[in-house]
């Protein structure tokens, strides 16, 4: 048989696909841009794993940012970047673990990059191992398993299910909730097999919100980019090519009246979050819901089944869309007195006004 | 308020569920031999204004498909009537007639829209 | 020679023309079909291409032939192994029925690509997304094209290159019969239809025949066809069941995104699911595409690797329904020469 002149790909269907996900002891590794806009996001997925699950997991103190978005940039080289996620495997090395549960979806989709660089060329492995020697004086492993938070949760989702006291379900009509889903870019399009059900039909999102009694709404635009895109965003001139990308979402979603956008990935939840205020602001017009739609990560939305407090645990109160009307749907007890008060009952400051629109009444 | 100015949400796509055919139909009424058109760029090679300018012929006919009525009107100035790519259409599209529909019908669009 | 016995595999339309070809030479001949009827695939199909002639009347009169040359036709049957037993062959079938030839004809046809596999399509998930071989049928049975909604479609997207020159579902190579197929529905479409527009999504219009390009000349000239040079990168269904399709307009260069009421995919032809059988305990051998391959291209195209087992029609390659029945009887030349030149 000759040889063909193309590489060809074996007939998988992806939707059937399943990946290994790590069962426990895991080495966390936080996001950016969830850290500092939904701080509760990260804390609220540890006490999931920790209380709820009764998993294993370390946060350490000493990890850095993967510089992803620097090297999406184009401002930190690829060889820079390879060394500092040596650094932090080599942190999880210390420690003990083998498994990392990976918040952010940049740096996911940027470990993956470093680890299939590594495999298939296994002299930037030791230029690596180098570099970092040099550096800190430090080795590494390679990590078992590298599973993204939504990953873990996916894993877990009929567990978490079991436990919730409440269900994504209109309590008013008994109807399931509508529940759009946007998959972060580099989940699962650079490298399919590293998604649940690949990069086409992504189940990771879809599988939760169905364990846990909603409806998964699949929309047109549904696999396009929010529009982040790193120096689409970061350069100013190019923001308008950002806002086009979610504007062109939120008009395919519209039509299906979605009762909140379920995302995976911190930059994603940031934008389609915000960017909703944005529209509103120069088309005067709302996607959604009375005064936008709510946008919540997999955590977040999570620890809102399982009960956890809205404002104190999850910190909701950080995202610029109300996330009341959901509450409200799904009958989670909250003091809307106490949105913006902090963890030991301070005021912590609000905005001049949350949704996309100013009330007037 | 900031100033959310700067944003211009847009975008480069070809929206095919609404585009302006007017043009395209008054051309297809007076010249229906331009549906045959295979876009194999004879024209354009043969073309004297695209000889000597960025002017594209295939291009004309590709934005008139797509109702594209802006940039048309300005690239079509370009166009000096010689007629060569008419003699070399393999599909024999009166390419000059096209030109000379999609100028006449610019300048009726330009008078329905001006006030009387 | 007339007491060689030629057992020939599969009665799609090349089986039956090279079965009855060669029961008028004289030559004992068994015909072997899985199903309950002869005809294979084209008993499913509504239209040929390109004179839009009825499948039916050619599968009856090459039944008509088959029956009166004498041929001896056995149903429900499936060869699952083709052995050298001496000089002969032994064919070993699913309910341990056995045959025995002096020589074999292998006319064992195609699979049609399943669209399931090209998943970002919608196939199987998307009502209004159907595939080439789902629109022959429809219009066999009903005559009529609607929506899932019962409605009569106002657009409709035709994407040619389903399963076919694409590495990531393995096919590399052409299926050769879809572009011209997929104008003929669109001008079936247009007919049925005049207010719906119809729309070819291609990569390249490979028209050879030649009476495909005045086809294609129809197909712009008269029923207004659009030919869009761009390849599906996603379909997607919308709130009221419509899809939209996403595609590059490559000769402008700019993304394109169309909402239609139905997609047409232009399925290909793979190897025959029992071609991995065939060729064990035996020395045939497949091409690079998976088909059967020939000892020779160009002088000897019908013969396998193994001397003494011929082949024709699609086991070999994508083939037109003309071509096939051509090459199955090119493939009964072979045989007879084979028998011939053979020694006692």
């Amino acid at each position: 048989m000759n040889e063909p002149d193309m590489e060809t790909k074996t007939k998988i269907r992806w939707s059937e696909y399943n990946k290994e996900i790590a069962n426990d002891k895991f080495f966390y590794l936080r996001s950016c841009i969830r850290q500092n806009f939904n701080p509760g996001a990260e804390k609220v997925f540890l006490s999931i794993l920790q209380n709820k699950l009764g998993k294993e997991v370390y946060d350490d103190p000493h990890h850095t940012t993967c510089s992803g978005i620097g090297y999406h940039s184009d401002i930190v080289p690829f060889e820079t970047f390879q060394t500092m996620v040596a650094r932090q495997f080599s942190l999880m090395t210390e420690r003990g673990y083998k498994n990392c549960a990976v918040s952010c979806i940049t740096s996911f989709g940027g470990y993956n990059e470093v680890l299939s660089t590594w495999k298939e060329f296994p002299e930037e492995l030791e230029k690596t191992r180098e570099n970092l020697l040099k550096a800190t004086g430090r080795t590494f492993e390679i990590p078992e398993n590298l599973s993204h938070a939504c990953d873990i949760i996916y894993k877990f989702r009929k567990e978490i299910a079991a436990q919730a006291p409440y269900r994504l379900i209109n309590k008013e009509t008994g109807e399931p909730l509508k529940i759009v889903d946007h998959i972060g870019c580099h989940y699962a399009k650079i490298f399919p097999e590293k998604g649940v059900g690949g990069s086409e039909y992504s189940r990771v999102l879809t599988g939760m919100i169905e364990a846990w009694g909603g409806e998964a709404v699949d929309y047109p635009e549904r696999r396009h980019c929010c529009g982040f895109g790193f120096r689409h965003y970061l350069i100013k001139n190019n923001r308008s090519y950002s806002i086009s990308a979610s504007r062109k979402k939120f008009e395919s979603m519209q039509p299906y009246q979605p009762d909140m956008i379920l995302t995976n990935c911190p930059g994603c939840n940031m934008f389609l979050d915000r960017w909703q205020y944005a529209l509103a602001q120069i088309e005067g017009k709302v996607y959604g819901g009375k005064n936008g739609i709510p946008v919540l990560s997999h955590e977040e939305l999570a620890a809102l089944v399982l009960g956890y407090d809205p404002w104190k645990d999850i910190g909701l109160q950080m995202h610029q869309m109300d996330v009341e009307p959901l509450l409200d749907k799904i009958g989670v007890e909250y003091d809307p007195k106490l949105k913006f008060t902090g963890v030991k009952g301070q005021y912590i400051n609000e905005p001049e006004f949350t949704g996309c629109l100013a009330r007037t009444d | 308020m900031n100033d959310l100015s700067f944003l211009k949400p847009a975008s480069r796509q070809i929206d095919f569920d609404n585009f302006d055919d007017r043009l395209l139909l008054y051309v297809l009424q007076y010249e229906p031999s331009f549906f045959t058109c295979i876009s194999c760029g004879g024209c354009t090679a043969t073309c004297s204004a695209g000889n000597l300018t960025n002017f594209n012929v295939r291009k004309i006919g590709l934005w008139l498909r797509r109702g594209e009525t802006e940039k048309l009107s300005e690239e079509i100035q370009k166009c000096m009537f010689c007629g060569k790519c008419t003699l070399v259409c393999p599909r024999d599209i009166n390419i000059r007639n096209v030109i000379l529909l999609i100028k006449k019908r610019i300048a009726m669009l330009k008078n329905e829209n001006s006030p009387a | 020679m007339n007491n060689k016995h030629v057992a020939v595999i599969g009665g799609g339309i090349a089986g039956m023309e090279a079965a009855s070809v060669l029961a008028r030479q004289g030559l004992k001949v068994t015909l072997i079909e899985k199903q309950a009827n002869t005809g294979g695939k084209l008993n499913d199909w509504d239209h040929l291409f390109p004179d839009f002639s009825s499948p039916e009347v050619l599968v009856n009169s090459l039944a008509t032939k088959t029956k009166d040359s004498g041929v001896n036709t056995v149903y429900n049957t499936e060869i699952s192994r083709i052995e050298r037993a001496g000089k002969r062959f032994e064919l070993r079938a699913n309910q341990d029925a056995r045959f025995y030839a002096d020589a074999v004809l292998v006319a064992s046809g195609f699979n049609v690509f399943d669209a399931t596999i090209k998943e970002e399509y919608g196939y199987g998930l998307f009502g209004n997304v159907i595939t080439s071989v789902d629109f022959e049928k429809r219009m066999k049975k009903h005559g009529q094209l609607h929506t899932i909604q019962g409605t009569d479609p106002k657009r409709v997207a035709i994407i040619h290159c389903v399963g076919s020159r694409d590495a990531k579902v393995g096919n590399t190579y052409c299926s050769k019969v879809c572009c011209i197929t997929g104008i003929k529905q669109a001008i079936e479409i247009s007919e049925m239809l005049p207010d719906c527009e119809v729309f070819c999504f291609y990569m390249d219009l490979r028209l050879y025949g030649s009476k495909f390009d005045s086809l294609y000349l129809q197909a712009q000239k008269r029923h207004k066809i659009q030919f869009i040079r761009g390849r599906l990168s996603e379909a997607a269904e919308r709130a009221d069941k419509s899809i939209q399709i996403k595609a590059e307009d490559t000769l402008q260069g700019r993304p394109l995104r169309m909402t239609v009421d139905m997609v047409i995919l232009l399925v290909g032809m793979e190897p025959g699911a029992s071609t991995s059988q065939l060729i064990q305990k035996n020395q045939m051998t497949v091409d690079e595409n998976g088909f059967l391959k020939s000892a020779n291209v160009h002088c000897a195209r019908n013969q396998s690797t193994q001397e003494g087992i011929f082949m024709a029609g699609t086991a070999i390659c994508p083939m037109a329904v003309n071509e096939t029945i051509e090459n199955a009887r090119s493939a009964t030349t072979e045989i007879i020469h084979f028998f011939e030149n053979r020694r006692p």
